[in-house]
């Protein structure tokens, strides 16, 4: 059970990452700390209306503030995804910047939020206060927490969503269109600008919802959390072959499966070694990941 | 004349250095500045080897310089140094002098191995994927150090200074910013060679079209494999005068954060210039030093000036071209074979 609610954040993560790779074929380096991000707004919202913690909140029930949090944090999670884009990414796009430069600014970002972070709030972690009582659950020999269900749950249930909105809708038609060739879109008539703007909002929205489920599983918040998380959810996004959705997903689930195995069997501090060991088999003897499909090159 | 200017003025500027840091006119805090800059700068144009010249995008060097460290730090601990687990010295101080840089070597050529961990993908793959691997070929080395108790695991480990005190023993002058300059000397000098011979040239074909380089006759598993390998092993170096003028190396302090710093330099300085990777490396780590007082300020200026920078001048500092390029006028005063 741990596997599967790790795996769906990785997963969550990983389908951030892939969104805005499929789009724009840009690797968005700072998405690891928009997550940190959304749990550090979730932590904010929540104080905001629940109270305590030396702020005089609203004092709104706990269920109340559950539900005002997970839209108020992936709003305003979402808000900064695109802050980012437009203050950023789009003025390089524009320039037609090589997409390396692009991914240099994202790297940058990123660090610029964690540290920035850091710099206005402190070291001092934070704690995330307790939304949801706690229920376990017995099925047979296995017991789970409400919050472990909702997290996987989350994950398939915004896995459906996404994949509905990429392969049925109108709007999911143009973002693979802009994938597939940037420059002929615009001339069908299809605001690239737009359609980018959403797909940043899809994306950063889930993780901002990733940072809510996050911290209200492990309350303690501090700057950094962004970046291992990030990092991983990001191999876990290539090694499913990048720019795909399922990828994302079986790759999120399969990180948090391959480390969750490791801990079992040996000592905790083996499990980076191993995750990543076998991340690096999977890459080597499939090149584009699991579901990625090679790009012929023309001469 | 012109032909040997620059040597000469390099060799009399390492002497004035060293002869000032010996007789005390540059402190010892202004030395390990010196020092820094010169890690920086071995740190830069290797990587500029391969995120440059070959256009692949490598972000984890870090692992590498950390190999070299920790490979260089065991053999001079185990030769010169009293340590709990390796044991007493094997040999006298007298041959630190000796000894020395045969270690750095070893840790250099114990990196190169390593980067064949990137290398041999990279046959296959490359772009993103290419990204991914070196990515995880840093944490790999990160989280199998961490977990080698013999080398301390994340405690670090330490007693490189019984060997810098060794050379002091036989001559008492300022031997590691020596080995430093040296080091860096050496590895521009390498890459330098390298990249304007006529093997090197397939590296900057690789990265405007690898079929056609290809096609063209170049061997480009043969140059992926050696690039990368180069430019690891002259991490590796960098690692192992990291470490001995640190005296003291912790796996973490060569994680993701190290490699993201060294590709800051790289594309500061500009992707495919040496001169520019070693004048962003010494700007690099002044700017690090002025910027101190703003202590954990200083980590969203730099990122921010960064974004400036690539904002408004995406190319780097000099762009692909070298100093003489821009200044044409310095040819009158220096050239290379």
């Amino acid at each position: 059970m741990n596997a599967l609610q790790f795996g769906s954040f990785y997963a969550l993560i990983a389908l951030g990452y892939t969104l805005v790779y499929g789009v724009l074929r840009l690797i968005n380096f700072a998405h690891g700390d928009i997550f940190m991000v959304g749990a550090y707004i979730a932590y904010f919202v929540a104080v905001l209306l629940l109270g305590g913690e030396g702020m005089s909140g609203l004092g709104l029930s706990p269920g109340l503030t559950l539900a005002i949090t997970v839209p108020a944090t992936m709003i305003l999670t979402s808000l900064v995804g695109v802050a980012l884009e437009r203050t950023m990414y789009r003025p390089l796009r524009r320039k037609g910047a090589d997409r390396l430069y692009v991914v240099i600014t994202a790297l940058m970002a990123g660090l610029m939020l964690e540290n920035g972070n850091l710099a206005l709030l402190g070291a001092s972690r934070k704690s995330f206060p307790e939304l949801l009582q706690k229920v376990i659950w017995t099925f047979g020999s296995v017991s789970v927490t409400n919050l472990k269900v909702i997290v996987i749950v989350a994950a398939l249930l915004v896995f459906v969503l996404l994949e509905f909105i990429v392969t049925k809708t109108k709007i999911g038609m143009a973002m693979r269109g802009i994938s597939y060739d940037k420059f002929a879109i615009p001339l069908m008539g299809i605001p690239l600008d737009t359609i980018i703007v959403f797909t940043f909002i899809l994306g950063s929205s889930m993780a901002g919802l990733a940072g809510i489920l996050f911290a209200m599983s492990y309350p303690i918040l501090e700057p950094y959390m962004g970046a291992l998380i990030g990092w991983k959810a990001f191999i876990a996004a290539v090694v499913g072959g990048i720019g795909d959705i399922r990828g994302a997903i079986v790759g999120g689930f399969l990180l948090g499966f391959i480390e969750i195995g490791v801990v079992a069997v040996f000592p905790s501090t083996l499990r980076d070694l191993f995750a990543f060991s076998v991340l690096l088999g999977i890459l080597w003897l499939k090149p584009t990941g699991l579901f990625g499909v090679a790009k012929t090159t023309k001469i | 004349m012109q032909k040997h200017t620059f040597t000469i003025s390099l060799f009399v500027g390492i002497f004035a250095l060293t002869v000032l840091a010996q007789f005390g006119v540059i402190n010892q805090y202004l030395q390990s500045v010196i020092m820094l800059m010169g890690v920086n700068i071995i740190l830069s144009t290797s990587l500029n080897l391969v995120n440059g010249y070959m256009g692949e995008f490598s972000c984890g060097h870090g692992g590498f310089m950390c190999v070299g460290a920790y490979v260089s730090s065991v053999i001079t601990v185990l030769c010169f140094s009293k340590n709990q687990i390796l044991g007493a010295p094997l040999l006298p101080p007298s041959l630190a002098l000796l000894a020395f840089p045969i270690a750095l070597f070893a840790g250099a050529a114990v990196a190169a191995v390593a980067g064949l961990v990137v290398a041999i993908p990279s046959f296959k793959t490359r772009g993103d994927y290419l990204a991914i691997i070196t990515l995880a070929a840093n944490y790999i080395v990160i989280s199998a150090i961490d977990n080698m108790e013999i080398i301390g695991g994340p405690r670090g480990f330490m007693g490189m200074n019984a060997t810098v005190n060794g050379m002091k023993g036989l001559l008492d002058i300022p031997w590691m910013l020596l080995w430093v300059l040296f080091g860096t000397v050496f590895s521009v000098w390498l890459l330098r060679r390298f990249v304007t011979s006529t093997l090197g040239k397939g590296v900057p074909a690789i990265a405007q079209d690898e079929i056609a380089a290809e096609i063209m006759s170049v061997d480009t598993n043969r140059m992926k494999l050696i690039a990368f390998m180069l430019s690891s092993g002259i991490a590796g170096l960098a690692g192992g005068l990291f470490a001995h003028i640190l005296g003291y190396v912790n796996p973490h302090s060569f994680d993701i954060m190290k490699s993201t710093e060294v590709m800051v330099m790289v594309y500061l300085g500009g992707m495919g210039s040496l001169s520019g990777a070693t004048l962003s490396a010494v700007l690099f780590t002044v700017l690090l030093e002025v910027l101190r007082p703003l202590e954990i300020w200083k980590w969203v200026v730099i990122p921010l000036l960064l974004i400036l920078l690539m904002q408004f001048r995406p190319e780097g500092i000099m762009g692909n071209k070298e100093l003489s390029d821009l200044f044409p006028k310095l040819k009158k005063f220096y050239s290379f074979k």
